[in-house]
């Protein structure tokens, strides 16, 4: 449903100041066409506040029920039909208070046409706006049905993303942890804890929020620590990251999957050794993080897409900053390069679209 | 008796490895790390029985099993894996999710006995060929080739043909053997993308450049490489459909 444009203050004060102005142009016309004040007020009170009626009876009607843009015809049907309700009725009510004068009813004959022609172009304003209005708000309306469409749909694909990785992970951690306890228990130890503060860490991040980068690292290095836990000396880190820019911010759970599909690439789906570099560095305005990957071409196909299932990094980049050249991906040589820039928002902007 | 464990993970075949200490009629031969590593060792060793990880590097345990001529019984190890658990649950050869209880190790093993005893046991090629593996798999076909194991991406595909009990894997570089039934490619393979043009024939439809007429009510359908593949009179209709004319 359409908000009515009176629920705005600032449309009523206008409404009626303009009415205010209309009423007193007709009680200027008629001092001076030689009236009196009373006859001048009456006249136009009756006339307007009828007119005023018919107008908030339309903006009122045409909330609920708006034509198809085929049958506009309809409203200069509707117009000129109220239009003439308007100017009759108020000649019957006018002829009945100045009964006696018999010049003002005179007048009032003659002035009919003039009258009702006024009224037309009035209600024909009215209408204008109304449709005006009540398009732009349906308008506002679908954009905001579709936004909230695509915000369940992102976030129904990024759980979606998160389960096929999750429950892989986590029943794969607690089996090394099975596996330490009988040989090295102290290890076991140290992995039970590592994976329950990535766990929790996981669990509490949202959507909106943004963390600083030395959050999200120190958040990384507990999920690489258990991965390297799992597949021993095959996967091996090199995380160079200047202490100066630890404090940039980026936005929670966007470079988890990045690293994530580092990971599902480059060490679940290789044989030999594996090695996962992870940058950072500042370049003007933006935060700029690099992952860096092997992959096999021959069984994994980077040609589709941005590569790998980052569509949804792409697409929430998107939904947060409207770019789409914020995440770069090349792939050359058995080496999988992912590129994300974060651009820094002023103080003033600095809150994620939500 | 002889056993291989086959697991991308050290600790994971650390503790099949320990476990398999108190079983002492079962000697383990082997460990592997990968599919390939796998199918040496099997074929070196001839086990009797291999513990199996599914989720693997480049080939995942059911592609190794595929690579096999005659494999081993088998007991799947793995952490989650909806299609897998499904087809494991379907037929009788036992799995075991991780992390799995020396308890419930030590059941499968008995139930692995049990069953080698009896004369009609199913088979691990018989499991290959009645579960249904497809969803988690169809995106490339693995092929043992000579010496050699050759994975094909699906979209690397020209065309497939029957040829007696094998089928032949037409791509870019010739064509491959596997010995499947046209039936089960097209079953796993994706149907929009692939048609069963003819009885013979299944198609890769971003091959085709043109479908002309041939003989009496038969179609030729000619792909970007030249080859001229039979569309039946049944198979027409299907292919006009999936290529929305």
């Amino acid at each position: 449903m359409a908000t009515s444009p009176f629920a705005f203050p600032r449309f009523r004060i206008i409404f009626l100041i303009s009415w205010l102005l209309v009423m007193a142009d007709n009680v200027f016309l008629l001092l001076w066409s030689g009236w009196s004040w009373t006859l001048a007020i009456t006249d136009s009170l009756v006339n307007n506040l009828l007119l005023f009626g018919v107008c908030l009876m339309l903006i009122t009607i045409m909330r609920f029920y708006l034509p198809n843009r085929e049958k506009y015809y309809h409203l200069v049907v509707w117009c000129a039909l109220l239009s003439t309700i308007v100017v009759l009725l108020t000649r019957v009510i006018l002829k009945n208070i100045f009964i006696q004068d018999d010049d003002y009813i005179k007048f009032l004959d003659q002035s009919m046409l003039i009258r009702g022609s006024f009224n037309f172009l009035m209600l024909g304003c009215i209408i204008l706006i109304s449709v005006i209005w009540y398009n732009l708000q349906e308008q506002k309306e679908q954009e905001q049905r579709k936004q909230d469409a695509e915000k369940l749909a992102k976030d129904a694909e990024l759980f979606k993303l998160r389960q096929q990785l999750q429950p892989h992970f986590l029943f794969n951690s607690l089996n090394s942890i099975n596996a330490l306890i009988g040989t090295r228990p102290e290890e076991a130890r140290k992995m039970v804890q590592q994976l329950s503060d990535f766990l929790r860490a996981t669990i509490r991040k949202e959507e909106h929020q943004w963390i600083t980068l030395q959050e999200e690292l120190q958040n990384l290095q507990l999920y690489l620590d258990i991965e390297k836990v799992r597949f021993g000396h095959r996967l091996s880190t090199n995380i160079v990251v200047d202490e100066s820019i630890k404090n940039l911010k980026l936005p929670s759970l966007l470079l988890q999957p990045i690293v994530e599909n580092a990971i599902k690439f480059g060490l679940y789906d290789t044989t030999g050794e594996t090695n996962i570099q992870i940058s950072a560095e500042q370049e003007e305005n933006n935060l700029l993080i690099k992952v860096i990957n092997p992959f096999d071409p021959e069984t994994s196909s980077p040609q589709y897409g941005t590569g790998f299932g980052l569509q949804s990094i792409q697409r929430r980049l998107y939904l947060l900053f409207a770019r789409n050249d914020l995440l770069i991906t090349d792939a050359k040589n058995n080496i999988f390069t992912t590129t994300v820039r974060i651009p820094q928002l002023t103080d003033k902007y600095f809150k994620p679209v939500s | 008796m002889k056993v291989i464990i086959i697991d991308d993970e050290p600790l994971a075949r650390s503790i099949v490895a320990e476990y398999l200490q108190y079983h002492p009629d079962l000697v383990l031969a082997q460990v592997c790390g990968d599919g390939f590593e796998g199918v040496k060792a099997i074929q070196q060793y001839k086990p009797d029985l291999i513990f199996l990880d599914v989720q693997m590097p480049k080939i995942n345990g059911f592609e190794m099993l595929e690579l096999i001529d005659n494999p081993p019984d088998v007991i799947f190890t793995t952490a989650f894996d909806e299609y897998a658990i499904k087809a494991f649950e379907t037929h009788a050869i036992d799995y075991l999710l991780k992390p799995f209880s020396l308890d419930r190790f030590d059941k499968a093993i008995q139930k692995w006995k049990e069953k080698k005893n009896l004369p009609a046991s199913k088979t691990t090629q018989h499991f290959l060929d009645e579960a249904d593996l497809s969803p988690a798999q169809s995106q490339r076909i693995v092929i043992k080739d000579g010496g050699k194991i050759k994975i094909i991406p699906v979209h690397d595909i020209f065309y497939l043909e029957a040829a007696d009990d094998f089928v032949k894997v037409f791509t870019k570089e010739g064509y491959f053997l596997k010995n499947k039934t046209m039936s089960h490619f097209e079953q796993v393979l994706d149907g929009s993308q692939f048609v069963r043009s003819h009885r013979s024939y299944i198609i890769n439809i971003s091959q085709i450049t043109r479908i002309d007429p041939y003989e009496k009510d038969n179609h030729i359908a000619i792909l970007k490489s030249g080859a001229k593949v039979p569309v039946s009179r049944s198979g027409y209709p299907k292919l006009r459909t999936v290529l929305g004319l």
